[in-house]
């Protein structure tokens, strides 16, 4: 017979555990250990065919001497610099234009600017490729009929990077239109009509009410897309495969690159782990610029 | 205050109104161009629509290669996870919300931080323990990793800390067990948190390329997303029938969009989910 205070115990101890224990497990096995072992495998020459040698520093070392691998870290700043700041730009510019609740066939085109966010960044590369081909895309179409000249799009190497840009902003805002939405319908309205009885101007109620208001939206929204635009894989490869040359190739895909095509594993991981600390470094600037006057309650 | 402005807020529709085109424009322009018989793909002067339309690109691309089959895969990865996926989180999710125990909260923020180690980060070592495990070329190698994911258990969580006490209490008084009160009390309460979840669980799946890319090599096995890019990886792309299988790989999430549609807002300001 159970007493009751042993009951209590189970019901408060080993009942829970037994409810998180499947999450745990997959955390443990397929986060945590790979993890250690991603930064263990960094200090290794680790090859399929060979032994794991332990070399320290070495693959760093390496690394700093690595022309390919400085391009693509470059591009991968450039790449989620520019598309973090138009997307904040864009998707603020709908979630503005629709945040009212009483414009006629509102919800009906929060719907279509959500429709990007659905589709496969296979499907949105796919689809871009074929609208902005060189010869055969119907965006060099439409220009030629104009009497203007083709445009490599994909071809040239600046103009691919801005375009992969473009298309991961068009990819992107829906989603976090949807997140500015939310933010901007908190602000209370009581304020917009203070500002407007005092006869501030919608440039001045913008830039002094709702920016400061928005700032942990804005957070939200920029830490996500940091974190989203560093992982960027499949749209390029879809879109460029990384080209012309290495002018949209990113970390992401040179690490899978050297892991896999390569088998130069630890070297890889070396690679990951820069990475890795990339996102970190970024995501902690975000919260440092941020963690000033957020004093509004 | 509209109708102060009548000229502002035509500007207004006419900005959204090009937005929105500009928005369904690449949506549109491949799902009709593959209704467009090859000869008239690449054809000069172009046509927006098909001047014939025709569903040989379809019948083409559900007949040559695998593309049933990997659409058969994608639909069963794609289901049994979301399943698992909304099964384990929600179980989470209650343990953290209901009950105390020492390090709940410690467990709870270990769950959360996993977000900051992505799979793009841990691709190698993660390949390297599915080797390990058995689990390469295997649905379930694509299934059983990302399972758990900390979106859902933070959904869950913040959405059954407000279910009330006193439910699961007077449960237990008369002696129900605790996995009978889970079941039967906690689970058609969590319903919409529970819809939710699914929702974006299935999306992610169906979407996914990254993970099937580490875990599949063998061609029987592959996903639509691995088909797709294989296909636009070629040197020498059939648009024709890349453009039907496109469209094919985008319907499911469109449907499951317009039907569940008041679940994706929800979902996004919630918890901002990915999974």
């Amino acid at each position: 017979m159970k007493s009751k205070r042993q009951k209590g115990n189970f019901h408060q101890i080993l009942a829970p555990l037994l409810f998180l224990l499947p999450n745990m497990f997959i955390f443990l096995v397929f986060i945590i250990v790979p993890a250690f072992q991603g930064l263990r495998m960094s200090l290794m020459d680790w090859g399929v065919f060979t032994d794991p040698v332990f070399i320290g520093f070495r693959n760093f070392a390496e690394l700093l001497q690595d022309s390919v691998f400085w391009v693509t870290f470059v591009n991968t700043i450039v790449f989620s610099v520019s598309v973090v700041g138009l997307m904040v730009v864009s998707s603020l510019i709908l979630a503005l234009l629709l945040k009212r609740n009483t414009l006629t066939g509102e919800r009906v085109f929060r719907a279509v600017f959500y429709i990007p966010s659905l589709l496969s960044m296979i499907a949105v590369g796919i689809a871009w490729r074929f609208i902005l081909g060189d010869e055969m895309g119907v965006m060099n179409y439409l220009m030629r009929s104009m009497g203007g000249p083709g445009v490599p799009w994909l071809t040239s190497g600046r103009l691919a990077m801005m375009s992969v840009i473009f298309v991961s902003v068009w990819a992107g805002s829906g989603y976090y239109m949807v997140i500015f939405i939310s933010g901007l319908q908190a602000i209370p309205t009581e304020l917009y009509e203070a500002a407007r009885i005092d006869g501030s101007s919608s440039w001045n109620t913008f830039w002094l009410i709702t920016i400061p208001l928005l700032k942990s939206t804005l957070l939200v929204v920029v830490v996500l897309g940091t974190i989203a635009s560093f992982k960027a894989y499949e749209l390029i490869f879809a879109m460029t495969k990384g080209g012309p040359g290495y002018a949209t190739k990113f970390i992401v895909q040179q690490v899978y690159q050297v892991a896999f095509m390569e088998d130069r594993m630890g070297y890889a991981s070396a690679m990951s782990i820069i990475l890795m600390l990339l996102i970190g470094f970024f995501t902690a600037l975000q919260f440092a610029f941020s963690g000033k006057d957020q004093s509004y309650e | 205050m509209n109708k102060q402005y009548p000229f502002k807020l035509i500007l207004q529709y006419i900005i959204i109104l090009l937005l929105a085109a500009a928005t369904l424009f690449p949506v549109f322009w491949v799902a009709i161009s593959s209704f467009k018989p090859q000869s008239e793909l690449f054809r000069f002067p172009m046509s927006f629509l098909p001047d014939e339309w025709t569903l040989e690109n379809y019948q083409n691309a559900l007949s040559q290669g695998n593309f049933l089959l990997y659409f058969s895969n994608t639909v069963f990865v794609a289901v049994v996870a979301t399943l698992i996926t909304v099964m384990i989180n929600i179980m989470s999710g209650y343990a953290l919300a209901k009950y105390r125990f020492p390090g709940r909260n410690i467990i709870f923020y270990a769950m959360i931080a996993t977000l900051m180690i992505p799979l793009q980060v841990i691709m190698i070592s993660i390949f390297l323990q599915l080797k390990r495990l058995g689990m390469l070329n295997s649905l379930w190698g694509i299934i059983i990793p990302p399972a758990a994911t900390p979106t859902g258990i933070f959904l869950a969580r913040q959405y059954m800390v407000n279910l009330p006490d006193s439910m699961i209490e007077s449960a237990r008084l008369d002696g129900g067990k605790e996995f009978t009160i889970f079941w039967r009390i906690i689970i058609p309460l969590s319903k919409p948190i529970i819809a939710t979840i699914a929702i974006f669980s299935f999306m992610w799946r169906w979407n996914d390329y990254l993970w099937p890319l580490i875990v599949i090599t063998d061609n029987r096995k592959q996903t639509v997303q691995q088909a797709l890019a294989n296909f636009v990886g070629q040197l020498q792309i059939n648009w024709s029938n890349l453009l039907a299988m496109t469209t094919i790989s985008i319907i499911p999430v469109i449907l499951v969009f317009l039907t569940f549609q008041r679940f994706f807002m929800t979902g996004i300001t919630s918890g901002s989910v990915k999974g």
